[in-house]
């Protein structure tokens, strides 16, 4: 290529590509350079400050680094000048200088050190600083800046990678230094302990705390390493075990399509729940003398209380013995089952054709109904497929990017790196949510709307694009259906009306708007703050409007991209374990699609579609369903009203859960199988990014703990079902001939390859990543308008109740808590409930952060603490729901919307006062 | 509101039960009154985020330091990390970083200049009887030179500087509360008017002025940049024409090389003739904007230019806004251009690599010209006069006029205009009135504290670019200091290392830790020669800019002339 560069490389006359650094030139043609300051991993840019890596070029006057000098026709560079390796050698023993040696060191196997020996640098001949106090104040990592080289590669880590702004490089000279905001201990800091900086730090100055002993010396132990994927999020970080003793001592980010080695807090620090105290390790039968009741509970750390223990072959038959026993009793609508967005692909696939052929019913369900069930309602009516239609990495060509009803810097926070970085890079964020948020730091408009007028500002949005002309006419008229309706519909809407409704002023309205429809590219994120209402579907239907009028989907940088919560919900969905449609969201109504599966798995299929989640306990209710299997799922702590979710689970008369821990619905189990934690077994999972991506295992079962897919098994083959998987490969190569969406994908494929996006058209082509560029898998080809009108949220605040009580997860805990509060780290970082309130209302209430408070709804009553957030609004009350001392689902509404049949955890009446503190012994 | 009747059934929960929550978000959080009081400070002016220097002096200036909470709210309001405002107030020198529960800084400071002249005249004697005398109710800290070398040992008693000072003047002005700048007697605007300036800007401005002829008279005139580095101003100029707009100017008044003090001279005396010099090349380079860098050892000259500056908008020369004018903040390194260059974009003042160069990617990575304050001093009489009249000066083979900052063991220290080229010898005796009485010439320093030390053997060397490289030393900003036999080399070498240590920005390692380094090993009574000279030639060939390249200089010569003194 003539854009290329030729230059004279120690003698060789060598080609470089523009933009190609000496250093990367020299490595690509075998030539060592040391380097400490300059990472070649994906997103830090070089920063040419250790000097380790310097070279000479012909005819300057000084020595010039490598890693950020680019080539010029004509140069010669040497690399092994004896100038050069001199300069170098000085460089690295000046830093040895004032390093500690290398037995006390936080790393001996530190990058340092390794090219210390390179260079041959053992010691040095300067004198040393005086020693820098550790700080120890972080529970998961330790920073002993002793070893800190000053190579700022932590700052970028934290600033430019992850966008955490916390890091810096403060005061000057020799006296600069790493701080964490002012200075502060990294404990009391804004630290949100995503640990990049301690994957990018070459010395050992930043550590895992877990790998450094308590003087701050590094552990030399030998780590067993395997590649796999984060249990957590949808978001989908690869990442690596590193395994002592069959213990996972720390994680380590892996180049995957949605991480780029990046992690969050709970993926790198958040793995000890697998050796909890509390794991179960032996199946349990309920004793005979432990009567079920709604109010029930168990100490996790001793359920001989209420169980004793079986051998597998007598829980099993006790399991499966009783949902046998209901089903030729009562028939097949007496029996659903909940399986779990948690476990893999094939467990999930087996579970639903557990449900399905051995109950005959379609009575199965997970916890998608409680998360996006009504964004895919909407996305299926709409655009013919539930799934996103683009990575929400393709962020980095947007101009400009939405997100609303999300706080991925909580929820997904590795997502929330690529959106923050995209602003960095120019693109636009306009934040949408009734709660201030971290990413408001980056964004251009933040729409602080009033709580469930979601509707009111959409529309708006639609009415300022349509009535300004500002829509794509011809993408309107070539691919989508139902716009006359839709215009003539939202005449009404227009900004200075919704002004009075949702609270954001017509200007903001039009701005926005204009900003949305004008940009080159833009993409809409959403989460549960728009699925998680009666009106979730209309809040998703006006999302896809805005997206399909404008034109923004299907190119670079556009499209709908409903982030995913749990890390396989995506998956379990694409596998069946919804109550309305076979794997692949083939309509269990239909006969053509009934007759294939029927044929598939040579059993008659229940022709009517199951019950949802929230439908399931008002049956167990209305005495219709009898017996439940449970597979990883907690709907006693999920499930909006819980008490009322925990009184249907008492009522059972045969309750099969499968789980690791004694959860707060196992309590009302007749049968407790000991089950398997992800990193105890292989399997495929799909993120967010409809990336299927390989899980493997690393550490042995405890106990008697089983694969899932074996329990699953066991009991299939107990209720009569003739099965012989020996392994999930062969469940995966079932689900291949079923599931058009894994055509080209094969489990050796993934084993070779991590991760392969969905759809793919060829065994050796990457999968599509953007999609519906051309069209849309609706039966006209078009994608379909469908007007919103306004719900009114189903509980309003009235005198009695005057605030409104929205409900969601923190950054450190994962859903109902039941591996995070396990977790050293994770629990210690966020130890209490919670009830993040403004400061205005506790003052009004008389009360002040960390003052005891309690909730009350008209289902229930918790009390927790206060803490002070100015991302609240005054009037709003927001209880994460991980805290199973003050479940905030007692408190929430279980009505639900019509499409999706999720329940509305986002918006109900509530009101608060101060109650008495808590004991000391808690 | 009244207690709730029922109690409520304590739940159980699988966490540890540590029960120590935080009551509010992580890390620290915002005091609305704090919020309230730095609003009210900032008013309506703009939040971007280039002025956070700016910011932090009016914080600093209204509050005597910098409260921490004060920056939390800062922070909130320009919409950036708490830590990039805390790397940037705790980078700079005159910023003191109070936290939490930290003792605040005594109301009054006095910053005694240790640089190597002040030393030479008993600058260290002075602080140790200032600080006895103060007992800590006032703050007697060293600082680095403040460019009034001619009239050391310099105290700057608040904002005001004290020459020659002495326990006994430094006392009068605190007990007379003379702690603000003075006011130097300047031609002002209306004078300078009337004696004919700002018609060469006015013929620029009116289209009468053809932009190649007025750089082809700079070329012929000679001028080069007058900040040490001697580049040629009229291809300067060209370079940054030839750059996409838009394009800034900006002016490098942070002298603060040991030593130099020509610049304050000129904008203590002859403002306007810089400012139209300024003016002339934001116009023939067609800048959006000129932004004036001035180091905030110089609060007299900063008054001078809040007073004259307006001068310009209103007869017209210059539209609102188009002169920024920037407060340094105690940084030797924000000389270096490119540092300069963050330090205006508010940022820490790191020297940027190069390629690129700043005429290139400077300013908000906009093509930018950087001109030191005298280069521009002298356009308007090159292009009233003609070429010759700066061109035709000159000896033993330099060209054109310097101004030398002389100071030490002479006579008659001061800014010295003299031809280019002339030697040490000739400059003591002609412009200087020979050596200070019972001191015999030992040895100088050519340019300041990075240009090396030549001894008295070496006085016949023309002072001029290009002309010292050979002996390892070069002449700078022309900063002279004559050193004598009462001086001993061992000690001018630590004072000039111990400042580089000081002032190196640490962003590269053989500066940030070979400066430390050498001053450690410096202060040994006998020197490690070779290792000493090991790590200078790293410093000198690993060091990402001019300071660290040249911290090794005066540790070189004296290593080479005077090696008795030190091993």
């Amino acid at each position: 290529m003539s854009d290329n560069i030729s230059f004279n490389l120690n003698g060789q006359e060598v080609e470089a590509q523009p933009d190609e650094t000496i250093w990367q030139v020299s490595q690509r043609f075998g030539i060592e350079i040391p380097h400490l300051c300059y990472s070649p991993e994906p997103g830090y840019r070089p920063d040419g400050n250790c000097r380790a890596c310097m070279v000479e070029i012909e005819g300057e006057r000084v020595l010039a680094a490598s890693c950020i000098r680019t080539p010029t026709d004509g140069m010669t560079v040497n690399t092994v000048s004896d100038r050069a390796k001199q300069s170098r050698k000085m460089v690295f023993e000046m830093l040895a200088a004032d390093q500690p040696s290398r037995e006390v060191s936080p790393d001996p196997e530190s990058k340092f050190w390794q090219w210390a020996d390179n260079v041959e640098v053992s010691d040095s001949r300067l004198p040393a600083r005086p020693t820098i106090k550790a700080d120890s104040s972080h529970m998961a990592m330790a920073v002993n800046l002793d070893a800190c080289i000053s190579c700022n590669l932590c700052v970028r880590a934290c600033r430019e990678v992850q966008v955490n702004d916390v890091i810096g490089m403060a005061f000057r000279g020799h006296d600069s230094k790493i701080v964490f905001d002012f200075d502060d201990p990294m404990g009391n800091s804004t630290c949100v302990a995503c640990g990049e900086c301690v994957q990018a730090c070459p010395t050992g100055a930043l550590m895992e705390a877990t790998l450094v002993d308590e003087k701050g010396v590094g552990k030399t132990d030998p780590l067993r390493e395997v590649d796999s994927v984060c249990p957590y999020c949808g978001v989908g970080c690869q990442l690596t075990y590193q395994i002592k003793e069959n213990e996972i001592v720390a994680v380590q980010g892996r180049s995957g399509p949605a991480n780029e080695n990046r992690l969050c807090v709970k993926g790198r620090f958040g793995f000890d729940y697998v050796k909890h105290p509390h794991r179960l390790t032996k199946p349990m039968i309920r004793r005979d003398d432990a009567p079920k009741s709604a109010d029930i509970e168990i100490d996790p750390s001793n359920p001989w209380t209420h169980f004793r223990e079986a051998t597998w072959e007598e829980a099993i038959d006790r399991a499966g013995g009783g949902l046998k026993t209901i089903l030729d009793r009562d028939g097949p609508s007496a029996m659903a089952g909940f399986g779990s967005a948690k476990g893999s692909n094939e467990e999930a696939y087996l579970f639903q054709k557990l449900v399905r052929t051995g109950f005959g019913t379609n009575n199965v369900d997970h916890c998608t109904r409680l998360c996006h069930a009504s964004s895919v309602a909407a996305l299926m009516e709409g655009i013919g497929s539930g799934a996103v239609t683009a990575p929400f990495t393709a962020c980095r060509d947007s101009e400009v990017i939405i997100v609303i009803g999300a706080n991925p810097t909580e929820n997904h926070p590795v997502a929330a790196t690529f959106f923050k970085q995209a602003t960095k890079r120019g693109a636009k964020l306009i934040v949408m949510d009734p709660r201030g948020q971290a990413l408001r730091k980056h964004a251009t408009h933040l729409l602080q709307f009033n709580p469930g007028s979601d509707v009111a500002m959409l529309n708006a949005l639609l009415n300022v694009i349509i009535t300004e002309d500002l829509y794509d006419r011809q993408y309107v008229e070539s691919q989508t259906e139902g716009f006359e309706e839709l215009k003539a519909h939202i005449v009404e809407f227009t900004p200075e009306a919704m002004f009075e409704i949702c609270g954001i002023d017509p200007e903001t309205l039009r701005t926005v708007a204009r900003t949305y429809a004008r940009a080159e590219s833009a993409i809409i994120f959403w989460g549960m703050g728009i699925s998680q209402h009666i009106h979730g579907t209309d809040n998703a239907r006006c999302l896809i409007a805005l997206s399909m009028i404008t034109g923004q989907v299907g190119r670079p940088g556009t499209g709908l991209h409903p982030l995913r919560g749990q890390n396989n919900v995506q998956g379990a969905s694409d596998a069946g374990l919804i109550p309305i449609c076979y794997p692949d969201y083939q309509a269990v109504g239909s006969d053509d699609v009934r007759k294939r599966f029927e044929d598939a798995w040579e059993t008659p299929l229940d022709p009517e579609r199951g019950l949802t989640v929230v439908e399931i306990m008002d049956a167990v209710h209305n005495d219709e369903i009898k017996a439940m299997y449970i597979m990883g799922e907690n709907p006693a702590m999920s499930d909006p009203d819980a008490d009322h979710a925990r009184a249907a689970l008492a009522k059972l008369e045969h309750l099969v859960v499968q789980d690791l821990f004694l959860t707060e619905t196992a309590f009302h189990a007749d049968v407790v199988l000991p089950a398997s934690a992800w990193p105890e077994k292989d399997g495929s999972v799909t993120n967010t990014n409809r990336q299927v991506q390989m899980g493997r295992q690393a550490l042995d079962l405890p106990g008697d703990a089983r694969a899932d897919w074996q329990i699953i098994q066991d009991v299939a083959r107990r209720i009569g079902l003739d099965w012989n998987y020996d392994h999930p490969r062969d469940v995966f190569n079932e689900m291949t001939t079923v599931m058009g969406s894994f055509d080209n994908i094969t489990w050796e494929r993934l084993e070779r390859e991590n991760a392969v996006t969905y759809p793919v058209d060829g065994p050796d082509v990457p999968g599509n990543e953007i999609v519906f560029g051309d069209g849309f898998p609706t039966p006209s080809g078009r994608a379909k308008l469908v007007p919103a009108s306004i719900i009114p949220p189903a509980e309003v605040p009235d005198e009695e109740f005057p605030m409104v009580l929205t409900t969601g997860r923190q950054l450190e805990h994962w859903h109902t808590g039941a591996m995070t509060r396990r977790s050293r780290v994770l629990d210690g970082l966020e130890p209490e409930a919670i009830a993040q309130m403004s400061s205005r209302d506790l003052f009004r209430l008389g009360l002040k952060g960390g003052d005891m408070v309690r909730v009350e709804t008209r289902r229930g009553a918790i009390e927790l603490k206060a803490r002070v957030d100015g991302a609240i609004p005054e009037g709003m009350i927001f209880v994460p729901f991980c805290y199973a001392e003050a479940p905030a689902n007692v408190l929430t509404n279980p009505q639900l919307d019509p499409f999706g049949k999720i329940p509305e955890f986002k918006y109900c009446a509530a009101r608060v006062s101060g109650a008495a503190a808590a004991d000391a012994a808690d | 509101m009244t207690q709730p009747a029922t109690t409520i059934r304590k739940r159980k929960h699988p966490g540890r039960g540590r029960g120590k929550t935080r009551t509010h978000p992580k890390g620290r959080q915002i005091d609305p009154k704090v919020q309230q009081e730095l609003r009210d400070l900032l008013g309506d002016k703009p939040r971007d985020r280039d002025l956070l220097i700016e910011y932090l002096h009016l914080i600093q200036d209204s509050q005597g330091y910098l409260p921490s909470a004060h920056l939390v709210a800062l922070a909130e309001e320009m919409g950036i990390p708490m830590v990039e405002v805390f790397e940037v107030a705790s980078f700079y020198a005159h910023f003191d970083i109070v936290r939490d529960d930290e003792a605040r800084p005594p109301a009054l400071t006095i910053r005694v200049c240790d640089s190597l002249t002040c030393e030479m005249m008993g600058a260290r004697d002075l602080l140790k009887s200032l600080a006895e005398k103060y007992q800590g109710s006032v703050r007697v800290v060293p600082a680095p030179c403040m460019g009034r070398c001619d009239s050391a040992p310099v105290a700057e008693v608040g904002h005001n500087h004290v020459s020659a000072a002495t326990v006994e003047t430094v006392d009068a002005a605190i007990t007379a509360e003379h702690t603000h700048p003075v006011l130097p007697a300047y031609r002002n605007f209306e004078a300078y008017c009337a004696d004919g300036g700002y018609a060469l800007l006015r013929a620029c401005l009116k289209g009468t002025k053809d932009v190649e002829e007025v750089l082809s008279t700079l070329d012929d005139s000679a001028l080069r940049g007058m900040g040490g580095a001697g580049f040629p101003t009229g291809r300067k100029w060209r370079f940054v024409r030839a750059g996409a707009k838009p394009r800034y100017l900006t002016v490098n008044g942070d002298e603060g090389e040991p030593g130099t003090f020509k610049d304050r001279h000129y904008l203590e005396t002859d403002p306007h003739r810089f400012l139209e010099g300024m003016l002339v090349a934001a116009w023939a380079v067609e800048a959006d904007r000129s932004y004036v860098y001035l180091r905030d050892e110089y609060p007299q000259i900063r008054e001078l230019l809040q007073i004259e500056l307006p001068k310009l908008v209103a007869a017209g020369l210059a539209p609102e806004g188009f002169i920024e004018l920037r407060r340094g903040a105690g940084a030797y390194i924000c000389g270096e251009e490119s540092a300069m260059i963050e330090s205006i974009e508010g940022k820490r003042g790191l020297p940027r690599h190069r390629p690129p160069y700043v005429a290139q990617v400077g300013l908000f990575d906009r093509p930018t010209l950087v001109n030191n304050v005298e280069t521009l001093f002298w356009i308007r009489d090159i292009l009233e006069k003609g070429p010759g009249w700066f061109g035709d000066h000159g000896r033993n083979g330099g060209k054109g006029m310097r101004s030398f900052s002389v100071s030490g063991r002479v006579a008659r220290p001061g800014v010295k205009l003299a031809p280019a080229g002339i030697t040490v010898r000739e400059l003591i005796d002609e412009y200087c009135g020979g050596m200070a009485d019972g001191h015999a010439f030992k040895a100088y320093l050519p340019g300041g504290a990075s240009g090396g030390i030549l001894p008295a053997s070496k006085s016949d060397l023309p002072l001029e670019f290009g002309k010292l490289e050979a002996e390892g030393c070069f002449v700078g900003s022309h900063a002279v200091v004559i050193l004598s036999d009462q001086d001993n080399m061992g000690d001018v070498a630590r004072n000039l290392m111990r400042f580089f240590e000081d002032e190196s920005c640490g962003q590269c390692t053989p500066c940030r830790v070979g400066t430390e380094k050498a001053v450690a090993l410096m202060n040994n009574p006998k020197w490690d020669a070779g290792l000493l000279d090991e790590l200078g030639r790293t410093m000198a060939d690993a060091s990402i800019c001019g300071l660290g390249q040249a911290a090794a200089n005066p540790l070189f010569s004296v290593l080479k002339h005077f090696p008795e003194e030190v091993t």
